[in-house]
């Protein structure tokens, strides 16, 4: 019988944003995910450095390929996305800001070093999606 | 040849999601292209970048770039060779601010007073070499 291991060897989910650097979009997909790994879902999450990943930096590599994956990425060009598929990763999930602006028109979020209340108020909508998610993941469904 | 009016410099950022000397390095970034140096610089998404984003790519090759890592893996610098081309200047954060490592539980979402200092640190540091390459192009 296998044993369920301490915290640290249990499965992580890896949430992984764009952090597109132009809009407001890419740093909502950053402080959201932050909000799931420093917060939300503290001890079954943990994000990596997209750049680290794709410069083939083996220790990302067997993390995102031994671990269910969720990308966060700002703009319908889901690099995030398009990256962890890249180096064969196990994406389980694939959420955009995009979408949560589609559902929260209300927001205009602006600011895109430090985000503004609309940003802010965005992120955690999109965060409780990317909670919601990790949940389904680590219940297997 | 670009004229006097297309001289740009491009910033990278790796925006490193795991440490808090990535989000300085975001940081730093924006303080260049929004308040220092507003009208000579663009930046470069490094995801679409990295994705094979033409102009990014293009941008790149074409015009002079800084990077600007968190850390001494130096992954903007790295894909910026490896696409594009020699960066005319790279900075790394931990050498600005003399740590020698990454630090991953720093306050990497929102930066403290000491992380914002930091970013304002290389923030110049970046806007000098802006001048620099600038005045190398003239």
């Amino acid at each position: 019988m296998k044993s369920k291991g301490s915290d640290s060897q249990r499965e992580k989910v890896i949430v992984i944003p764009c952090s597109g650097i132009g809009k407001a979009f890419g740093s909502i997909s950053r402080d959201a995910t932050y909000e799931i790994v420093d917060n939300l879902r503290k001890d079954v999450t943990q994000t990596l450095c997209l750049a680290l990943l794709v410069s083939g930096d083996e220790e990302s590599l067997q993390l995102v390929r031994n671990n269910k994956c969720i990308t966060v990425d700002g703009c319908p060009l889901q690099c995030a996305e398009k990256k962890v598929k890249l180096a064969g990763g196990n994406l389980a999930g694939s959420l955009r800001v995009v979408d949560a602006y589609k559902e929260n028109r209300h927001l205009k979020p602006r600011s895109v070093t430090f985000l503004d209340p609309d940003g802010q108020q965005m992120a955690l909508a999109l965060a409780e999606k990317i909670a919601k998610k990790v949940d389904d993941l680590l219940e297997g469904h | 040849m670009a004229d006097a009016q297309e001289k740009k410099v491009g910033i990278i950022s790796c925006s490193g999601e795991e440490c808090v000397e990535g989000t300085i390095s975001r940081v730093a970034t924006r303080l260049v292209l929004g308040k220092l140096r507003p009208n000579e610089t663009v930046t470069i998404c490094l995801p679409l970048f990295l994705a094979g984003g033409k102009e990014e790519r293009e941008f790149a090759t074409d015009y002079p770039t800084i990077t600007v890592d968190g850390c001494d893996k130096m992954c903007a610098k790295i894909a910026t060779e490896r696409y594009s081309g020699k960066p005319a200047s790279s900075i790394v954060v931990t050498d600005v601010t003399g740590n020698w490592y990454c630090s991953r539980l720093g306050p990497r979402r929102k930066l403290d007073e000491e992380s914002q200092a930091a970013a304002r640190k290389v923030a110049e540091k970046v806007a000098h070499e802006v001048d620099e390459v600038l005045e190398r192009w003239m």
